[in-house]
């Protein structure tokens, strides 16, 4: 499969990541040489093969059900590189 | 030579009071200072004065007789390692100002074993790459150089370059790494160390940073295999917080080192003796299988068959992981901010500049791959084909109690080398990648130099959660190879 220019706008939009119209065409070429090669995995036949999810060396387990953390609100914000008393800010989202 | 000893050495010499941890801890601060220049092997030291406490407070407990067993050992920390009040910047612009609020569970193993932290080593960015010159902080340089070359700078390997440079220039003992797809032994073998990637599931991930979670996992990278044990039982257990951390109890690994290895069958896949190996690397993997015979091993053809799979599988599993885990970068919660009218003008505008050229491939490439009308096609489809390759690992283990490989293609390469095609960059993983796809341990040990004087490393491959039998085979290795070479800069060179 080959990508085209429209699709890898596409992609840049579902990723969130703001590419130039001139950086495009270069990375496509870049996502295409990589598919190129990836490609050969067709030629592998999977039929009745499970997927492999995680490693699978543990089971998941449950814990019990308590709050464990928490209480660090001032500490997460101070992550924050823009804040506005105990909150995130964001652009205006509702007009 | 305080800056040359091994972690094993280094902790007797402490025990015996021969020298302190402050007298340690200063005489590589001092290389660091000295050398960090030429290879940008840190992003960040650590303050002098708070260094140098740790050791104070380390010599305390020698004098009280309650060490731990990484007590008063000045060692680099990985910067994707979370520290609590020190910067930790996944060698990131989008990280470049992030201080993380708590302490990642493996370096809090360190510290409760003693351990002295020195600083955060360089790494290519959020841990993706083979050369460390994906660094928003610019490339660590290799201290090895090609014998009558002391002018080509040469990549440490990567992802944990500045931790594989920092051991071998002697400007910590050891250091943490971490392995997605052999990003702690493909650098230990271009530098003439030890690196080892536990079994998945054997350190806990919490508060490392994310890059592809079904295979993210760290490891020690020392000077000798004995250490490489010791160090991760102070980094292993079960931890709570990470859902695919093991229970399993923590051998005393370092006591594997020195097992006799008598009657163990050792296998050779055939599919490693990929065509165009270059000579130097079977010359030393056949060098490695008759030093194993000569200890007693029993040598044993084996097959692997979907090998060839192993690098294309991961450049879709990892990438599509890597795509959902860097979905938090959006400018709002921590890290890099680029303002913008809009929501999604912030997240854009921030993405963009925030992360660098290989990491936004990798997140274009796992979005698409998980993208409608695709996911069956490419992620399912991995998938399945990494059930296959861990299956070829299981056939294998049943007939021998270890694989031996070489750990990479070739000797280090030149900055600026291999960069233009990055499938030819990824190549450089072919060895490293299918053990971390089926999860088990596997271990890098330098057994010599090539004709240009660099080293080479082979790998040994084990059974899920059997780092022991791993661990005594490369005691073997290592004391059969007697790699006791140094690298052209060293703390030691011309001081």
């Amino acid at each position: 499969m080959s990508l085209d220019l429209a699709t890898t706008r596409r992609i840049a939009k579902l990723a969130r990541i703001g590419l130039e119209e001139n950086e495009l065409e270069a990375t496509r070429q870049k996502l295409n040489g990589i598919l190129g090669w990836i490609d050969q995995l067709a030629e592998v036949d999977v039929t009745g093969v499970p997927p492999m999810v995680g490693t699978e060396t543990e089971t998941l387990r449950q814990r019990e059900d308590k709050v464990t953390d928490g209480n660090c609100r001032d500490a997460l914000l101070a992550c924050a590189p823009e804040t506005s008393g105990p909150f995130y800010t964001v652009p205006k989202v509702v007009e | 030579m305080l800056t040359g000893l091994t972690l094993t050495e280094a902790r007797a010499g402490l025990a015996a009071r021969k020298f302190s941890a402050r007298e340690l801890a200063q005489a590589h601060l001092d290389a660091i200072g000295r050398l960090n220049t030429a290879l940008n092997a840190y992003i960040t030291v650590l303050p002098e004065a708070d260094v140098l406490a740790s050791a104070d407070a380390a010599d305390a407990r020698y004098a009280a007789g309650t060490a731990g067993i990484m007590d008063g050992l000045p060692i680099g920390v990985k910067d994707l390692f979370c520290t609590k009040g020190v910067r930790t910047t996944a060698a990131s612009k989008m990280l470049a100002d992030f201080v993380p609020p708590y302490e990642s569970t493996v370096t809090a193993n360190l510290l409760n074993a003693g351990a002295v932290f020195l600083g955060k080593t360089n790494l290519d960015e959020f841990a993706m790459g083979s050369a460390n010159i994906n660094s928003a902080f610019g490339p660590a340089t290799n201290p090895w150089k090609r014998k009558g070359d002391e002018a080509t700078a040469l990549v440490p390997g990567g992802s944990s370059g500045g931790s594989s440079a920092a051991v071998a220039a002697g400007m910590a003992l050891a250091a943490t790494g971490t392995d997605t797809g052999g990003s702690i032994r493909q650098p230990a073998a271009y530098c003439g160390i030890v690196g080892l990637k536990p079994t998945y599931g054997r350190c806990s991930r919490w508060g490392t940073i994310a890059f592809a979670s079904s295979l993210d996992q760290a490891g020690p990278m020392t000077r000798s295999v004995a250490d490489a044990g010791l160090m991760l039982e102070a980094m292993a257990g079960f931890d709570a917080k990470d859902s695919t951390s093991s229970n399993r109890p923590v051998p005393a690994f370092h006591k594997a080192v020195g097992k006799s290895v008598k009657g163990l069958r050792v296998g050779i896949p055939a599919e490693y003796r990929a065509p165009g190996l270059p000579a130097e690397i079977v010359a030393m993997w056949e060098q490695g299988i008759a030093w194993l015979k000569a200890a007693g091993c029993e040598v044993v053809d084996v097959s692997l068959p979907h090998t060839r799979y192993g690098l294309t599988t991961y450049y879709i599993i990892a990438p599509a992981e890597c795509s959902s885990n860097l979905a938090r970068y959006d400018g709002i919660r921590f890290g890099l901010r680029k303002d913008a009218p809009s929501l999604d003008g912030v997240y854009e505008a921030t993405r963009a500049a925030g992360f660098g050229q290989e990491v936004r491939n990798r997140i274009l490439m796992g979005t698409y791959v998980l993208s409608a009308g695709y996911y069956d096609a490419y992620y399912l489809k991995a998938q399945k084909v990494r059930t296959l390759i861990k299956r070829d690992f299981e056939n294998a283990f049943e007939n021998v109690d270890v694989l031996l490989t070489p750990t990479a293609p070739s000797a280090a390469f030149a900055q600026g080398e291999n960069m233009d095609d990055p499938v030819q960059m990824y190549l450089n993983d072919i060895f490293t990648v299918p053990a971390s796809m089926a999860g088990v341990p596997a271990l890098s040990v330098p057994v010599g130099l090539n004709d240009a004087g660099l080293p080479l490393g082979l790998q040994i491959i084990g059974k899920h959660f059997d780092e022991e039998t791993v661990l005594s085979i490369g005691g073997a290795l290592e004391a059969a190879a007697g790699f006791t070479h140094t690298p052209s800069i060293h703390a030691g060179a011309g001081a």
